[in-house]
């Protein structure tokens, strides 16, 4: 293999050192394989929903009386521009190794997350006060609950993640470790984005159809 | 002042002890007795280690350490002390039974059933899963060239996870009760309505810790075993252990994520009133059923691939012989990990789904039995053509390969969902499953310890000692089990604590007998470790070939170096060890010597597990503060842990050189030990290669004595 | 193959009482067993080379052996399409015979026209059994005609329950709000045990109950004295029973309330059984029976079998 096959595709390690970069492959391939047991987990959860959202109604509101499209549409608009913030996050760590612009784009990102898992919580409080459908309610709302909790937990320690890398790239600067963690979260929030359209589309477009 | 505030529900009763004042009774005895002796040995452990001040070397050495070798070891210890746990407890429920014919024995029933749900949760989770974890983490980095793991670091935290659970098992022993719902734990009867108390807590977050642990080993093993092979070391070209610990990484990466979500939606119900799988509301347990044999199947191929790896380097190394089919074994291995996951559904044939579910699954299950069957038949076809040679570990291979096949056959009329609506939840069921797990992955593991021991220690274990361990357990097992099948078919339950059927009872006394010798089995091979770590200088063999292996671990000195390799080895072929002394090359000097990195030793991975543990307790109890002290502890520390960017070091060149050097000359200076005196304290592991001398003709017919049987 | 057995264990214990369905009373469990000695025979097929092999290879290829040592052998086509052939072409047959038995002996499939219903209900540690027909009810004590086809449809007052008359059919698992079925048919008189295989806390041990199958007539008159029992069983009286207990000796009702079944599974998934379409509507109270279809009435509608969520 030439140097430049070598290198680690989207994050700029200093193009003369194939060590790191080989060093990079596998932590970064690592991440891969623990996303993939992650959406293992939210498979096994969209399963759950999909039975229980059917046949655990059991008397309690359905689907199509508690969800409200217009939040969760906006919510997915959020979460999307987030991710999209993230990418010029990631693309001034590549290019332009400018650490305040990837302070500024990370704190853009930041605020669209947070922003989401608020309005999050908002539907969740609007549901369990003015529907009565908090997750006791019955085996749709306990699957309801928590796929969409599993995922508002993760876009959260997503934030803390976030908060985190902010503080080391003050500390450290960009240097490979910071680097590579950087796009390790990058890799973490475009799957929630993924996720989050799965939900979107199974939970909540269905959910209102039905 | 709220004492539960700070408490919880702990209360003074909750403590074992407290149960054989309230209520006298001798299973009230046993219990509190059971609980002395954690305690006791707890307190004995923390004496012994003060007197021999050897608190520091094991916070320096052992428990900071990320080496995958000693993060080996120390799993390994951990299944050994649990399994001492499980095994009593088996005898314990066997001699229940036994004496409880249409009485109510000694123990009382909600007694027994905490020792049926602790066994097989043990036995599983703290004791088959440490001790396959254990092993594919010391072998498997050898085996492949590599210096450590990827993550060595994420190794270590596996490993303090698990332990978080099972000390939390252990302290269920004396603080509260434990679950009685099984090791499946199947809802509604560990939901809050049915079980309420702590047991079925305990159950979760024991299980929970260890899944997670599991899930991150899974990762970590196979991202090492595509990313850190040596130079050389094609997929192709790997000892067949690292296929099997490859393809069991693969099933854990996959399968434990049901378990966790599982574990999670029952906590959840019995925590905070939701309705996974109440009865009513919406709840359905049929849904754990699915989820939790989503990873329950997958499950038992994680605990028998890499048994299958071991015993696929025990025969090729004890035959003196290539693998016979290497590729045919790689690729069932494969199947069995891929079918592994196509049928869960043959642990519940009898939830009502219609025939044509039940046909299907069962004729899958049915498939899974041909590649496993080509195995055997593989292994056989290894030893012909060799020459044998019967160690303990070949003997535990050969006892392996009949009832393994035996297990076979009754797993295949379990396949038979007609069958299957006969014996399941009966002894029958029972006697098949640890009919694979007890030949098939415990006794791998005791043929895995007698065969590395030496590699990881630098001494063999006594010889004499271990055969007698394995003519304990092999017949014991039988004795043991074989009448659990035919009291099955005559219809006796498991999980039973009493009988009413004198008919059970001639058997019922068999499997005690059976007991009695896997117990007597489990001394000796305690005997025989205490007994070889006082022989050692004469068992010892520094030059780390005591077996003539086959792979790379055998090229390397006996106790592996720190840094394994001195040199990352450059391979060309299969079984490079052994094509390497074919070839003369063997204990050769490298051309030169590099700085090595390893990294360095952390208290972050030990730190973490107790805080995980105290984290568990607390919700066990529902103690918040504590729940929510430890939980931001456990996260603290991997926020600092973060902020270090030194975490390896540099070990110069000239001393891995001089070391290496020091070892290669001793090596070559020693003359080969015959395969006659392997087992003679002339075996300073420099084995002169069975093949060699076979083609020299060193060993003519008239002297080939049987001197190892 | 009750002959191979019977010869087979004439010395072994527990054959001669054997409870189990080693001792088939009715043509289901009459199957299995065949169908366990078609199994374990074909199965020999892999079994038995091994246990010849084995002890020939290492007597051959032992240090002292006679056989040949070649180290570098590793491969032979011939024995590799033995290997892989012979499993293959063993599971085409074993996996036609399970399909099948499977099929054919579907514990949903009716024994024949005009089947005894049975209705029984797992409670801890007891059954009770309902005779929606005949208008009775038992506690423990499951009464059956030789020779006639009986449907038992199961569910369950509280956790998870296995059901079995090892002697006449295999386990079929009861669960809350839900309904299951075995179908069975006693060809010969007697009493046989059945029982609970699931664990289901401090009473599972004794959880254990008579099948007493009996003549026709015999059956008649069992039915028309129970009638005369003055204690009857309703919703309330079902409730009564939720409360855990080991019973000793069986309890019979002289009348049952009808829809007392569905009631039971309406208890715990009231849409289910009134077949309502949308859940959200207000769900009856589990005590009004007048809002269920009394049993017998109308055919129950079947769509609350698990199969619907599979």
């Amino acid at each position: 293999m030439s140097v430049s096959e070598r290198l680690h595709p989207g994050v700029n390690l200093g193009a003369t050192d194939p060590e790191s970069h080989e060093a990079a492959e596998e932590v970064v391939f690592g991440f891969w394989i623990f996303l993939m047991s992650d959406l293992v987990l939210f498979a096994v959860l969209f399963a759950t929903y999909a039975a229980m959202s059917v046949q655990g109604i059991a008397g309690g509101p359905a689907p199509a009386e508690v969800f409200d499209l217009t939040a969760a549409f906006v919510e997915t608009l959020l979460l999307l521009l987030s991710s999209f913030a993230f990418g010029f996050a990631m693309l001034a760590m590549k290019y332009r190794e400018n650490a305040r612009s990837v302070l500024a784009w990370l704190l853009a990102t930041g605020v669209l997350g947070a922003a989401f898992v608020g309005m999050e919580l908002h539907d969740y409080y609007v549901m369990i006060t003015a529907h009565g459908a908090p997750p006791q309610a019955s085996g749709f709302l306990s699957a309801y609950y928590l796929l969409t909790g599993t995922h508002a937990l993760h876009v959260s320690s997503g934030l803390v993640w976030m908060v985190i890398m902010a503080v080391q790239i003050a500390v450290f600067g960009l240097n490979t470790a910071v680097k590579l963690r950087l796009m390790r979260l990058a890799l973490f929030w475009h799957m929630l984005d993924v996720v989050w359209i799965g939900i979107f589309t199974f939970v909540y477009l269905f959910g209102v159809v039905s | 002042m709220n004492w539960e505030l700070i408490f919880g529900q702990l209360q003074w009763t909750s403590f074992v002890f407290a149960g054989a004042i309230l209520d006298p009774s001798l299973s009230e005895f046993i219990a509190s007795g059971a609980g002395s002796i954690a305690v006791l040995g707890a307190v004995a452990v923390v004496i012994l280690l003060t007197v021999k001040r050897w608190w520091v070397p094991l916070w320096r050495d052992w428990l900071t350490s990320v080496d995958h070798k000693k993060v080996g070891i120390m799993y390994m210890v951990l299944a050994l002390v649990m399994f001492a746990r499980a095994v009593i407890e088996a005898a314990l429920m066997r001699a229940q039974q036994l004496v409880a014919y249409d009485s109510a024995g000694f123990l009382s029933a909600d007694h027994f059933g905490q020792l049926f749900s602790t066994h097989g949760t043990i036995m599983i989770f703290f004791v088959a899963m440490p001790f396959i974890t254990g092993l594919m983490n010391y072998v498997m980095p050898l085996q492949i060239g590599a210096r450590d793991v990827s993550f060595p670091l994420l190794n270590a935290i596996s490993l303090m996870l698990t332990v978080a659970g099972a000390i939390l098992i252990m302290i269920s022993l004396v603080v509260g009760q434990f679950s009685t719902g099984g090791w499946t734990a199947y809802p509604p009867f560990t939901g809050i309505e049915f079980s309420p108390g702590e047991g079925v807590d305990y159950w979760i977050w024991a299980v929970s810790l260890g899944s997670i642990g599991s899930t991150l080993t899974g990762l970590n093993f196979a991202v090492t075993i595509y990313k850190k092979r040596c130079p050389g070391m094609t997929l192709f070209r790997m000892p067949l252990f690292c296929w099997t610990t490859l393809c069991t990484s693969i099933l854990m990466i996959f399968a434990m994520a049901p378990l966790t979500a599982v574990t999670v939606m029952l906590a959840l119900d019995r925590y905070a009133g939701f309705h996974f799988f109440t009865n009513g509301d919406g709840g359905n347990m049929m849904n754990y059923a699915n989820l939790f044999w989503l990873f329950g199947h997958p499950e038992v191929y994680i605990l028998i691939l890499p048994a299958f790896g071991v015993w696929s380097e025990v025969v090729a190394t004890f035959s003196a012989k290539r693998i016979y089919g290497y590729t045919s074994l790689v690729y069932a291995t494969m199947c069995i990990a891929v079918l592994s996951f196509a049928v869960w559904l043959h642990h519940f044939f009898t939830m009502g789904q219609s025939a044509n579910v039940n046909a299907i699954f069962g004729i899958a299950t049915m498939v899974i039995g041909v590649p496993t069957g080509v195995k055997v038949y593989d292994w056989l076809l290894t030893m012909v053509g060799g020459r044998i040679r019967f160690s303990t570990s070949m003997l535990f291979l050969i006892n392996f390969l009949l009832t393994f096949i035996l297990g076979g056959l009754t797993g295949v009329l379990l396949a038979n969902p007609g069958v299957d609506f006969q014996v399941h939840n009966t002894l029958f069921l029972v006697a098949h499953f640890h009919n694979m797990i007890i030949p098939g992955v415990l006794f791998g593991m005791f043929a895995a310890v007698q065969f590395w021991f030496p590699k990881a220690f630098g001494f063999r274990l006594h010889e004499g000692l271990g055969r007698a361990s394995f003519w304990c357990f092999a017949p014991g097992f039988l004795l043991a089990f074989f009448p659990l099948y035919w009291l099955g078919m005559m219809g006796a339950t498991r999980r039973t604590y009493m009988w009413s059927d004198p008919e059970y009872l001639p058997w019922l006394a068999l499997a005690m007998a059976g007991a009695g010798l896997i117990l007597a089995g489990f001394a000796f091979m305690v005997t025989q470790i205490v007994v070889s770590v006082r022989q050692r200088d004469r068992l010892a063999c520094p030059l780390g070939d005591p077996w003539d292996g086959r792979a790379l671990e055998w090229s390397i000195p006996a106790p592996a170096p720190e840094w394994n390799f001195a040199v990352l080895p450059d391979v060309t072929s299969r079984d490079a060890f052994y094509e390497a002394k074919q070839s003369g090359q063997a204990y050769r000097s490298p051309a030169a010597y590099e700085d090595i990195e390893v990294p360095r030793n952390t208290a972050t991975a030990p730190l973490i597990g107790l805080f995980a543990c105290a984290w568990a307790f607390g919700l066990v109890w529902h103690i918040w503060w504590l729940v929510a002290v430890s939980f931001v502890l456990m996260w603290a520390v991997v926020i600092v842990r973060s902020f270090n960017m030194n975490t390896v070091e540099i070990i110069p060149a000239a001393r891995v050189k001089a070391q290496n050097e020091a070892f290669l000359a001793a090596a070559r200076a020693a003359p080969g030990v015959p395969r006659e005196q392997e087992m003679t304290s002339d075996n300073r592991g420099k084995a002169l290669p069975e093949a060699l001398t076979a083609r020299a003709g060193a060993v003519p017919a008239g002297r080939a004595v049987e001197v190892l049987s | 193959m009750k002959l191979i057995l019977g010869v087979l264990g004439a010395g072994i214990p527990g054959i001669a009482h054997a409870r189990g369905f080693l001792d088939p009373a009715g043509p289901i469990a009459s199957a299995q067993l065949t169908h366990f000695g078609v199994i374990s025979a074909l199965m020999l097929l892999v079994v038995v080379p091994m246990f010849i092999a084995l002890p020939i290879v290492l007597l051959r290829y032992r240090r002292a052996g006679k056989g040949t040592y070649r180290p570098d052998w590793e491969f032979s086509w011939g024995l590799e399409t033995l290997i892989w052939g012979v499993p293959v072409a063993l599971i085409v047959i074993l996996g036609s015979a399970l399909w099948k038995h499977t099929i054919e002996n579907d514990p949903y499939r009716p024994l024949g026209p005009d089947p005894l219903v049975v209705e029984v209900v797992a409670l801890d540690w007891k059954f009770l059994f309902l005779y929606p027909e005949q208008g009775v009810a038992t506690l423990d004590l499951l009464t059956l005609p030789e020779g006639r086809p009986v449907t038992l449809k199961l569910t369950s007052g509280t956790v998870m329950q296995s059901f079995i008359v090892p002697r006449l059919a295999g386990q079929i698992y009861a669960m809350a709000g839900m309904q299951t079925q075995l179908n069975l048919l006693a060809d010969e008189t007697g009493e046989f045990t059945g029982r609970n295989t699931q664990y289901n806390g401090l009473g599972f041990a004794q959880q254990s109950f008579v099948t007493r199958v009996v003549s026709p007539q015999d059956f008649d008159s069992w039915v028309a004295s129970t009638k005369a029992q003055g204690q009857g069983i309703d919703f309330a009286g079902y409730q009564a029973l939720l409360e855990p207990s080991v019973i000793d000796q069986p309890v019979l009702y002289g009348s049952v309330s009808p829809g007392l079944f569905d009631q039971v599974i309406a208890s715990f998934a009231p849409d289910m059984v009134a077949g309502q379409g949308h859940a959200h509507m207000p769900a009856p109270p589990a005590t009004a029976p007048a809002a269920l279809p009394a049993a017998g009435a109308s055919p129950t509608p079947h769509h609350h079998t698990p199969e619907a969520v599979q």
